[in-house]
């Protein structure tokens, strides 16, 4: 693992899980081992997140794609340490980032990493945008929070950063506010402040949602074009599965707080493995589909988070014949074909 | 009063245009005008689902409310079953409010969180005076049945129910006076895609049953593309071109539908499309040029001459038409 001269590895072992870590770990920008994060609420302690392990291949897009309340957001959260505070927990689990272990990391420490090694994109770009400062300033913020910047060289860093996510006069508009500009802009704008300290992985959390589908080719497109100029690594989360076939190299299907398939796209795209991953993917209307034929469904809905079971979640919405062991009983993640894993209840695969 | 036969469409609009006086100084006076829907004409046939596509701010949504007579129009007609509804007074206007219904976006947002369900539902029923109390729960069952919800949701709260769901009780409430025509304002946009699919089978059969015709608006293209038999593309307030579905994928003429329909992403990784990817916005929408308002977001080149007279709108097959404007369509040739 690359690391900076004197920065020191974080001390930390590696949890015993079912997941192989020792090859290609140069590789990995970010590896995620069996983390487990859960919330305090007045009904007990709710497990968001319960288990999840990927990496990150430094230079590719991981994509994370899921149903609402699957989780994907709060892994997210998890490995910036963003969890609503004090309910929100990181259990168990180890983030690994160049040699340090990002879940335990002291907050300190987080905060240097945070903006500046990794960033992140947010789904909204009105909300994650301060609507009383001006743009020029809030990609300047970023700059010297973590940078020893004058003024002056940080206003003119930030317009060059304004210029690189293409928008247009970008002098003029780094003095104006973001309700000065239109939704696509105002995504641009919180990709250059994501993108302005040369991290080397970005997370992206619906960036795209938001957006009209004009408008998140444009911003899609961008990503992909930075990524190429720039060599960052990329987790993108989504519900949209074409999204996701068309920006990553790597996808993770996350239902129910837990990963139930993880692979190379093109492989989990056309051999799915998974009930549930065959379900979302057939359950999207095609373009080249039959006009107005009954859509496959998934019955029923993802469970609530105080009713999971230990076992398999998704036997029950599988319409396949289940035995009540199977929901008592965590299935093993296993690795079907090189790179392909799933979760493997004998009766979703 | 008119004569209805088969050929008459449910609802048909001729130059439909509704704006917004844009108010400011002093005084308050109209400075501009925000034309969201300029000049539309469609029709929807007995029994068929119109898909409108376009971009946010592009009018589809007004366009929808405008039919519905949510607004007044500024100007041009509205005929339902032959009948003019675009000058009409409220009292005049009660008898075809029935005809006419809605199903909103946000199912959070278009139910009332101190309403049971079955205030919910039953609410038009008491709007238009029909039933005892008795008969109105007996109907509400029903139609909690039909949707594919159960009986006993009647006594429970918005708040209990899931996205999918509260939709299924938006569709319950626009059936409940059994209309003909549905408005779905983006009814599937909120939904996760397992529910999704479950939301359009429930449109679909009801269609078959009932015999419904829809305006689906959408910027879906995937799934307008799976339910509408027509599709109506709509940019700044006019729609640029309007065709049978696979018609309009398979052979889209204006530059906008080409790119729209290039953008949306494939489910399928090893698919590369040729995308056609549009500059900047959808332009405002206030005071926009009388001529194509396409144009100037194009790429291509165009005279001031377009931008001035209104382009004409014209079939060039059967069924397939388009805003034939020189410079977005050069080859346009009519049937």
């Amino acid at each position: 693992m690359a690391k900076l001269p004197g920065q020191r590895p974080f001390g930390c072992s590696i949890s015993t899980s079912s997941i192989n870590v020792s090859d290609a770990a140069s590789d990995n920008v970010l590896e995620v081992h069996n983390l487990v994060t859960a919330f305090d609420t007045d009904a007990g302690q709710l497990t968001a997140v319960d288990g999840v392990s990927f990496d990150v291949r430094r230079g590719r897009t991981l994509g994370i794609v899921g149903e609402s309340g699957c989780g994907k957001s709060v892994t997210a959260m998890s490995i910036m340490r963003l969890l609503p505070q004090p309910m929100g927990k990181i259990l168990q689990g180890n983030v690994q980032f160049d040699g340090m272990n990002l879940a335990t990391l002291p907050r300190d420490d987080m905060r240097s990493i945070r903006g500046n090694r990794i960033s992140m994109i947010f789904q909204e770009p009105m909300t994650a945008l301060n609507p009383v400062h001006t743009i020029g300033k809030q990609i300047c913020e970023v700059l010297t929070q973590h940078n020893d910047l004058d003024p002056d060289v940080a206003w003119n860093r930030a317009v060059e950063i304004l210029e690189k996510v293409g928008i247009p006069s970008p002098e003029i508009r780094a003095t104006e506010y973001p309700h000065q500009l239109s939704g696509g802009m105002r995504q641009r704008v919180v990709i250059a402040i994501a993108l302005a300290c040369g991290p080397e992985l970005v997370i992206a959390d619906e960036p795209t949602t938001a957006l009209d589908v004009t408008i998140q080719a444009q911003i899609l497109d961008l990503m992909k074009s930075l990524q190429r100029d720039l060599g960052m690594s990329i987790i993108l989360i989504t519900h949209d599965l074409g999204v996701i076939a068309e920006t990553c190299d790597e996808v993770c299907v996350m239902y129910a707080g837990r990963v139930v398939e993880r692979g190379d796209a093109k492989e989990l795209f056309a051999n799915p493995r998974h009930a549930y991953t065959q379900g979302l993917l057939s359950s999207i209307p095609r373009l080249n589909g039959v006009p107005k034929s009954r859509l496959t469904t998934i019955d029923g809905m993802v469970p609530a988070l105080n009713e999971l079971r230990p076992g398999c979640r998704f036997c029950p919405r599988s319409e396949r014949d289940y035995e009540p062991h199977h929901l008592e009983e965590r299935p093993d993640f296993l690795e079907i074909s090189s790179g392909h894993w799933v979760e493997a209840c004998p009766v979703c695969t | 009063m008119y004569v209805m036969d088969a050929s008459t469409p449910i609802l048909k609009t001729e130059d439909l245009r509704m704006h917004f006086p844009v108010k400011g100084g002093v005084f308050r006076r109209a400075l501009a005008s925000c034309k969201a829907v300029d000049g539309v004409s469609l029709s929807i046939e007995h029994g068929e689902t119109l898909g409108l596509v376009g971009e946010s701010g592009c009018g589809k949504s007004t366009f929808g409310k405008t039919i519905a007579r949510l607004y007044e129009p500024t100007e041009g007609a509205i005929r339902f079953e032959g009948v003019d509804l675009a000058s009409m007074s409220r009292g005049q206007l009660k008898p075809y409010r029935r005809e006419i219904q809605m199903i909103f976006q946000d199912p959070y947002e278009s139910l009332n969180p101190r309403h049971t369900i079955g205030t919910i539902v039953e609410e038009p029923f008491v709007i238009h005076g029909m039933g005892t109390r008795e008969e109105r729960r007996k109907w509400v069952a029903e139609l909690l049945t039909k949707v594919g919800l159960s009986e006993s949701a009647m006594n429970r709260f918005p708040f209990e129910f899931s996205g999918g769901q509260r939709q299924r009780i938006g569709i319950a409430r626009a059936l409940a006076l059994k209309p003909k025509l549905l408005i779905c304002d983006e009814p599937v946009s909120a939904l996760d895609v397992s529910i999704q699919s479950q939301v359009l089978n429930l449109l679909m059969e009801l269609q078959r049953e009932m015999g419904l015709s829809y305006l689906f608006i959408s910027h879906d293209l995937a799934v307008v593309k799976h339910i509408s038999d027509r599709i109506a593309v709509m940019y700044l307030g006019r729609i640029v071109e309007l065709a049978p579905a696979a018609e309009i994928y398979s052979n889209p003429v204006h530059p906008y539908t080409k790119a729209l329909i290039s953008a949306i992403p494939v489910p399928d990784p090893t698919h590369n499309p040729e995308r056609v990817i549009l500059e900047g916005d959808v332009p405002s929408p206030i005071d926009p040029p009388e001529g194509c308002r396409f144009c100037p977001r194009s790429g291509l080149e165009y005279s001031d001459e377009v931008l001035k007279t209104k382009p004409p709108f014209l079939e060039l097959e059967q069924g397939h038409w388009v805003e034939a404007c020189p410079a977005c369509v050069p080859d346009a040739r009519l049937v």
